[in-house]
């Protein structure tokens, strides 16, 4: 009787104790998740904060050796890189998106569906050689235009799934209403169906753009880099991400503090692109309460 | 892209995937080293990142309480959110040096004679990449994951803390229930770690050699991709470098296609399940 009753306590134990084991590893873990969040966010702050002055948002870069060098060139040019990108993608993510919801019940939508998922997940590096075979090859030069191509190919499958979400969340009877009003189907999905979602179609492109922000890979050889001002969209064209790699990777150590003065600011454009996103979100509850 | 690689394609047939030599002067182009570093350095960040992305999703979906669940997620998205070549610039000037004067040095005097660490310890090289690639690939796998083990039935749940188990037992039942949902959560990482370019690139050390040796210097498709596209001088290393492009295309479109129809099949056994 007591053998069996000790045999008892031990497997009892033993499954307290692999109990306790595994769930302190797996709060260990999320802890240990957030090292890297708090690391990188440290030194950005820390090591960028030095060389955050006015200089760096109204100079061009200077050459190695000379200091008071900026990025205004750089920052301009990602700007305008995502304008583009934005320009191309934010129609078509769109539109597509609403054909998905409103009119993709059939194979061809499901299709399109499937593609879009399998195009989110492709290397931007190889969008860059797309946007490079189909917009380099033929101008014969790399250009911000190029640039831009490939950032919209690069945001166009995170719009298209929010759009497609979102407007799946506007109530059926919206629909009804408007058709049983007369209106074609056309102008009930653009007048009501989609005016109706557009705060949240608004958060996906937000997302989507700041995604953008901050891709180096596909920039590479599609905008290329600029050493000095410009702002036309058929010449190459400095953007942050490019320069902190080239920065980063450079043997001198003023580059380097710049590259991590470029990083500062790239996340700060990419939180105030969130911020944006934050109040619309909060905005949309406000209004529905 | 195969109309434009079609010079390489014709003058190395599969070859081109065997060869070890990547030679630029002599216009001699084998993608065997980058294929390998490719793979050795994806399949490393997620031994990493695999355990540790599960052990996230399961701290967030089955113990947190929710006033902490919500600012935990949030963070680890934000993770996410973070441009690769921020994580690059932070491998640079911060894990590269820490590798190179505490960590490598330590790995050698322990195991002086495992094949894996030998060499001079630079810093970059094969270790650092899968390091950054694992902080990377980190929120992909815990958030899919905390997504697939929030919608297993809660049913299960209760049936197991029913017949007496502990919480890491039930837990055990809820892993093995969201089995083929968990797997592609695993594989999409495996899809970004496979394509991403610029921190592996600044941290790898960009020799094309293949080396068991996690310590030397590596190179990955994308990486020579990022460094090599626009010095292409001769249409022959243009067509070779798009063809590389080509093949890591169809690795991800596979691998992507694969974790898909994994995820979507768990979902739908759900829809159909009696709940």
């Amino acid at each position: 009787m007591e053998i069996k009753s000790n045999v008892k306590n031990i497997t009892f134990y033993r499954r307290k104790t692999t109990n306790i084991v595994m769930l302190s590893f797996s709060f260990l873990a999320a802890l240990i998740t957030l090292l890297p969040l708090i690391f990188i966010f440290y030194y950005t702050i820390s090591k960028g904060i030095a060389n955050l002055n006015v200089n760096f948002f109204t100079k061009l870069p200077t050459p190695v050796g000379e200091s008071g060098g900026g990025m205004v060139n750089a920052i301009i040019g990602t700007l305008i890189l995502i304008a583009i990108g934005g320009g191309i993608g934010i129609p078509v993510g769109i539109f597509t998106g609403t054909y998905l919801s409103e009119f993709g019940h059939n194979k061809f939508g499901f299709v399109v569906r499937f593609l879009t998922d399998v195009l989110s997940g492709i290397p931007s590096i190889v969008v860059g050689v797309v946007a490079y075979t189909l917009v380099v090859v033929p101008m014969k030069h790399f250009s911000a235009a190029a640039g831009g191509v490939a950032l919209a190919i690069l945001m166009i499958p995170t719009i298209t799934r929010t759009t497609e979400e979102m407007i799946k969340l506007v109530p059926q009877s919206y629909r009804e209403a408007g058709l049983a009003l007369g209106i074609p189907k056309w102008k009930t999905t653009l007048l009501i169906v989609l005016k109706t979602a557009w705060k949240g179609i608004a958060t996906g492109v937000l997302l989507g753009l700041s995604r953008a922000a901050g891709e180096t890979a596909p920039l590479l050889f599609t905008a290329l880099d600029n050493r000095f001002w410009s702002t036309n969209i058929f010449q190459p064209i400095a953007s942050l991400t490019v320069y902190i790699y080239q920065y980063a990777s450079a043997p001198y150590k003023d580059w380097n503090d710049q590259a991590w003065t470029a990083a500062l600011v790239l996340i700060l454009l990419i939180s105030l692109l969130s911020l944006i996103f934050r109040i619309i979100t909060r905005s949309k509850y406000k209004t529905t309460n | 892209m195969y109309s434009s690689s079609i010079l390489s394609i014709k003058k190395f047939g599969w070859g081109f995937l065997t060869s070890s030599t990547w030679d630029p002067f002599s216009e001699v182009f084998g993608a065997l080293p980058m294929i390998y570093g490719t793979l050795v350095s994806s399949l490393l960040g997620l031994i990493i990142a695999i355990p540790l992305g599960l052990g996230v999703a399961v701290f967030l979906s089955e113990l947190a309480p929710s006033w902490l669940e919500k600012p935990l997620s949030f963070l680890t998205e934000l993770l996410a959110g973070i441009p690769s070549v921020i994580y690059g610039l932070w491998g640079i000037f911060v894990l590269v040096p820490w590798l190179r004067d505490s960590v490598e040095p330590f790995l050698q005097n322990e195991f002086p004679n495992s094949p894996f660490f030998q060499g001079a310890p630079y810093g970059f090289g094969m270790l650092a990449a899968a390091i950054i690639l694992s902080i990377m690939v980190l929120p992909i796998i815990s958030s899919i994951s905390r997504d697939v083990l929030k919608s297993v039935p809660n049913s299960q749940r209760e049936a197991a803390y029913a017949l007496g188990a502990t919480k890491w037992e039930v837990t055990k039942i809820v892993l093995s229930y969201a089995k083929s949902g968990l797997l592609g959560a695993i594989i999409l990482g495996l899809g970004r770690a496979i394509g991403e370019t610029m921190a592996v690139t600044m941290v790898i050390g960009n020799r094309p050699q293949i080396s068991t040796s996690l310590l030397a210097p590596g190179y990955t498709m994308a990486s020579v991709l990022a460094n090599e596209f626009t010095e292409a001088t001769s249409d022959l290393y243009l067509n070779s470098l798009i063809e590389l492009a080509l093949v890591l295309f169809v690795i991800t479109i596979i691998i992507n296609i694969f974790a898909r129809l994994l995820v979507w099949s768990t979902e739908r056994k759900w829809k159909l399940s009696p709940m």
